[in-house]
Formats: structure tokens, sequence, C-alpha cells
């Protein structure tokens, strides 16, 4: 048995070989079956998730106009969520069969029913609002969907994180960081643009730091998949990834430099927020596609998991 | 008996396939037998340009892939080819050529912990009494979330009904006790088929027997202390002459949901940071 155990090893473990044999090139993985509601669903969720949550603490530190705004634009995002998430189905009139179970080993289930208690939540606390209706119902979907929409912003990043794919994958402790950040800058620059001017403030600050914290976790993202990030330098997803980082950075110098009476200046930079915000998702969306059809960084990662057998 | 005719539900050993490359001629009977059996769309008229293999990759369409290596001397190693002529005359002129072929029949692994399975949130794909891992095509929405999950990109969405298909192991042939259509048609023997147990036993016979006869790069695939550790071992083991990868099945891989409690925890770290820059937000100018 000890003979069996030693051919068994993989040959060239000991030594490894420069060139890496694949099957004829050919991908080992599928192709993600998905088209652009996923990343426009990931970009619209998350900035709906982060704008409750800044309707609530607004309305909690008694800036009503900021309230009012990211309530609207959370309201909005909400309605728009759950058609781009059918859409994106093979058997789009099956959407309810999400619904059937409640399955914590899948990111998908876990995020549908977030869905399902976020939507309803987001846009009863708008609808309410604006009505003038009902205030304690209107505080306690506010509450509800303050809480739901950090999920909604977050566990996009553990769906693409949970899967087979290796710069999705091997991104499983950053991407959350990523998409937070993301969807926080993406709420601080919308409120921007709709609350009026005096209560920029809060918005300016949360979208500050949600683009930095987009930013740097992208970096640190990058650093630890090493070989893994080609994606991110290559191709459609090099050129999506390039772009947020410019937009992110540039809306970042505009919204720090756009502070008092700088209004201008801070909703230009609440445009650029958005874009880059956008273009993130989609950097990450094209990246899997780039990362499931290329064989070789996954052989070489996982030839190096087996490598270490004494 | 259920009012179905079926057996009553009873503990069964897990069922297993054990596919020996050693013996496979590449006349992708299995294949075929597989689309006839199951009904799969047939996928006739796409030329790779990949030696033989025109089926390219497992998929909603193709359960059963033959692949085709023709593996140059540099490559398989010249001490393979020399074992190997010294052991089969006729081997001999391909050792010359500095050439050999290597074929493999693939098919789903029916992993113990299936990513696919684990990641389908409409309860669509189940494990049956058998241990095979089968989607439920009345059930599955196509949200395509196993196509992404799967490590050895078996499972796909086939277009024309938007669904996610794959191997099924022959469920319904299995109830009714018969052996898969794959195994039952191969002429070969390559493609065995029996409990798990069974099959290990064939599988590490045969392997002793092919490294006596001089096949260094010899070695089993799908066993769950070595390749298939990161899915808890499979239900389809293969008798492999040279690396995985040369097949086009990856070296080491890994079911995502294993690292499931990671994902979620680095979500609520990043929920964290992001409420506290919200809580921060507000301290300072109203500008």
């Amino acid at each position: 048995m000890s003979e069996v155990t030693e051919v068994r090893a993989p040959r060239g473990s000991m030594v490894p070989s420069a060139e890496v044999r694949s099957y004829h090139g050919r991908p080992i993985l599928q192709a993600p079956p998905w088209t652009w509601e996923v990343p426009v669903y990931f970009f619209v969720g998350g900035l709906a998730g982060m704008s409750a949550a800044l309707a609530e603490a607004a309305e909690r530190n008694g800036v009503d106009s900021l309230a009012t705004a990211a309530r609207r634009v959370a309201a909005l995002g909400a309605l728009a969520t759950p058609p781009l998430l059918i859409a994106d189905l093979g058997v789009p009139s099956r959407f309810l069969n999400m619904l059937r179970v409640v399955k914590p080993t899948s990111p998908l289930s876990v995020g549908s029913w977030i869905l399902s208690v976020f939507a309803p939540a987001a846009v009863g606390a708008a609808g309410l609002a604006e009505l003038g209706r009902a205030p304690r119902l209107r505080r306690l979907a506010q509450r509800v969907g303050a809480v739901f929409g950090f999920g909604m912003s977050g566990y996009t990043a553990v769906l693409v994180a949970n899967t087979a794919i290796p710069v999705w994958h091997e991104a499983r402790h950053e991407l959350p960081f990523v998409f937070s950040g993301s969807a926080a800058a993406s709420a601080g620059a919308a409120a921007m643009l709709l609350a009026p001017a005096e209560a920029h403030g809060p918005a300016r600050r949360f979208a500050l730091a949600g683009g930095l914290l987009e930013l740097g976790a992208e970096r640190v993202m990058e650093q630890r998949l090493g070989e893994l990030a080609e994606p991110y330098h290559e191709g459609d997803a090099g050129g999506w990834a390039r772009l947020a980082r410019r937009f992110t950075g540039a809306g970042a110098a505009l919204v720090a430099l756009g502070g008092g009476r700088r209004v201008l200046l801070r909703r230009a930079g609440a445009v650029c927020l958005l874009a880059g915000s956008f273009c993130t998702r989609w950097a990450v969306y094209r990246a899997g596609f780039q990362g499931a059809a290329d064989p070789e960084p996954l052989i070489r990662t996982q030839r190096a998991r087996l490598a270490p057998r004494p | 008996m259920t009012g179905l005719g079926y057996p009553e539900e009873v503990a069964r050993p897990r069922m297993a396939f054990f596919t020996d490359t050693t013996v496979c001629i590449g006349c992708k009977a299995c294949e075929v037998a597989c689309k006839e059996w199951n009904d799969v769309p047939e996928s006739l008229w796409e030329l790779t340009g990949h030696s033989y293999d025109n089926t390219g990759h497992l998929s909603a369409d193709a359960w059963r892939h033959v692949a085709f290596v023709e593996q140059p001397a540099h490559l398989a190693g010249a001490e393979v080819l020399a074992h190997t002529a010294a052991i089969d005359a006729h081997v001999d002129a391909l050792a010359d050529d500095g050439f050999r072929w290597l074929m493999m029949s693939d098919v789903c692994k029916h992993c113990t912990t299936a990513a696919c399975l684990d990641n389908c949130p409409t309860g669509a794909l189940f494990k049956t009494e058998f241990e095979s891992v089968v989607v439920q095509a009345d059930v599955c929405n196509g949200c395509g979330y196993c196509v992404v999950g799967c490590p050895y990109g078996v499972i796909s969405r086939r277009e024309s009904d938007g669904k996610a298909w794959k191997c099924t192991m022959c469920y319904d042939r299995l109830r009714t006790g018969d052996e898969p259509a794959c195994a039952k048609t191969c002429p070969t023997d390559s493609i065995n088929f029996g409990t798990l147990d069974a099959m290990r036993e064939l599988a590490h016979g045969r392997l002793e027997q092919v490294v006596g006869l001089g096949y260094a790069g010899a070695r089993l695939y799908g066993e769950a202390d070595g390749d298939a550790a990161g899915v808890d071992g499979t239900g389809a083991l293969f008798l492999l002459l040279d690396e995985p990868q040369v097949y086009g099945l990856p070296p080491a891989p890994v079911a995502a949901t294993k690292h499931l409690k990671g994902e979620w925890a680095a979500a609520l770290a990043a929920a964290c940071t992001v409420a506290v820059a919200l809580a921060g937000a507000f301290s300072g100018r109203p500008r």
C-alpha cells in the first residue's frame, strides 16, 4: 500500500515543472451563465441598501432633508432590484421557487430572503413617509430596511466569493469590503445629488469613507490574489478596473475638497463616485469570466495546494 | 413496496463509477448511450480541432465526455514511454514515434460535499438514496448558481430551456436495479459501476497492476484522502496515466461552501466597518 501511496502523489510535486500542461488550453470551469442584469443588480442593490442605512442614521441625527433623499433612493433601488434578479433567471416565471426553501448553505437563497424583507421595508418606509401616514409603522419599516440594507450591500460579495472561480473565491476575505465600501460611496454620492446643500456634510463624509474603503480593499484584494489577479489588469475586466480606480479616485478627491460652499465640486465628485462604484462591480463581474476561462492560474494554484506533502 | 412499485426506502450503499482510462479506446459509445437514454440534445456540428474530441467539455448537453490527448514523448516522459514499450510490443511503435494516446471518459463526480447542491437556492438539486447528486428539472429556475459553484465545471445551463442539467447517474435505471447507460454500453469495461467500496477495491487493485507493469505516472483520481479532499471524496473514481490537468481535470478542487463561514464573517466585518463610518459621518459640520 505504501508503494501505491507513493505513486499516487502527483508527479512533479517535488520538482515543479515550469510549463503548465492543460487539456488543449481549454477552460476547466464553466463560464458564468449570468448577463448584464447581475452586475447592475450588485450596484443598485448596494446603493439601495446603504441608502436605507443612511436614511435611518440621518433621521436619528435630525437631518430630515438628508433622510428624505436617502429614503427615496432606497425605495427606487428596491423597486428596481427584483426585476433585475428575475430577468437573469433561465426560467424567470419560476422566480418564486427561490422562496420555497430557506437554505443557509446557499448565499443566493440567503440573499433572496434578504431582498424579500428589504424591498418591502424600504418601499414601505418611503411610501408612508411621502403619504405622511402610520408613523410608527414607517419607523419600523425604516429600521428593518436599514438593518437588511447592510445585508443587501454585502451578501452579493459572498455570492460571488462562494464559487469555484479562483479570482472570486480566493478574494473571499476582501470582496465584502470592496462591495460594502462601494455601496457606501454610491449611497453617499446619490444623497449629495438629491439632498439640499446644507445637509450634505454627513453624506459627504460617508461617501468619502466608502470610496476610500473601496479603493483600499480593491488594492489589498489584488495583492493577496497575486497571479490570480491577472483579470484585473488585462482585457475587458482590466479596462473596467482601471476605469473604476480613476472614477473613484477622482470622486474621492473632489468630494474631499468639496466641503462648505463648494457644492458644485462635491456634486461632480458624487457623479464620479457613482460611476466608480458601478465600474467596480462590472470589473469584478467580468473578472469572473476571465478567471473561469483561463485554466493555467487555476492549475498552478491547486498544484501549489497539493505540493507540501512530505 | 410503495404505490409506484419502487422498493421500500432502505439504507443503501453509496454507488459510484470507476473509469479505468488505461483501457479506454475512445469509441464514445458512452456519450451516445447517455444521450440516447437521457434524451440529451445532440451537438453534432461543432468541430474543436482538438484531436478526436468534438464534445469539448462536460455540460448540460454532454453528460459523458471522452477526452483525447495526443502526447509527445517529451511531455509523457521518456521513462514512461520506455516502460510502456518494454511491456507492450504494440506500443513499441508508438514509443519510436515519441507519442502516446491518452483517452478518458469524464463524468459528473457526484461529490460528497457537492458545491452545486449547496449553492442551489431552490432545492432543485438533491442527494439521492444512492448518494448521487441529481437536478429536478421541474424545480430548477435556471439561476445558474450551481454552474459557478461546481469546481469540476460539470453542470451548465441548457440554451433551449434555461435550466441546469447534468449526469443523474441514471437515477431512473438505478431505481430499477440497472446500471447507468454509459457503464452498460462501454465495450472495454473502462467504465465500471457498483458500490463505492467495490469500485475503490477494483481501482486500487488495477492501480497496483498497472504500476507493476511499469506505468510510472499512473494514479487514482477522486479519493477523499487525495485530490478530492476539498469535496470530501467523490462517487466517480478515475485511473489516470498522467496528471489530472492533462485530461482537463482540476488537480485539487474545493467546494467553496467549505469556506462559507469565513465568507460571511468577512461580510459581517465589512458591514461593521461601514456602520462605524456611517456613525462617524454624523459628527462634524452639517455641510
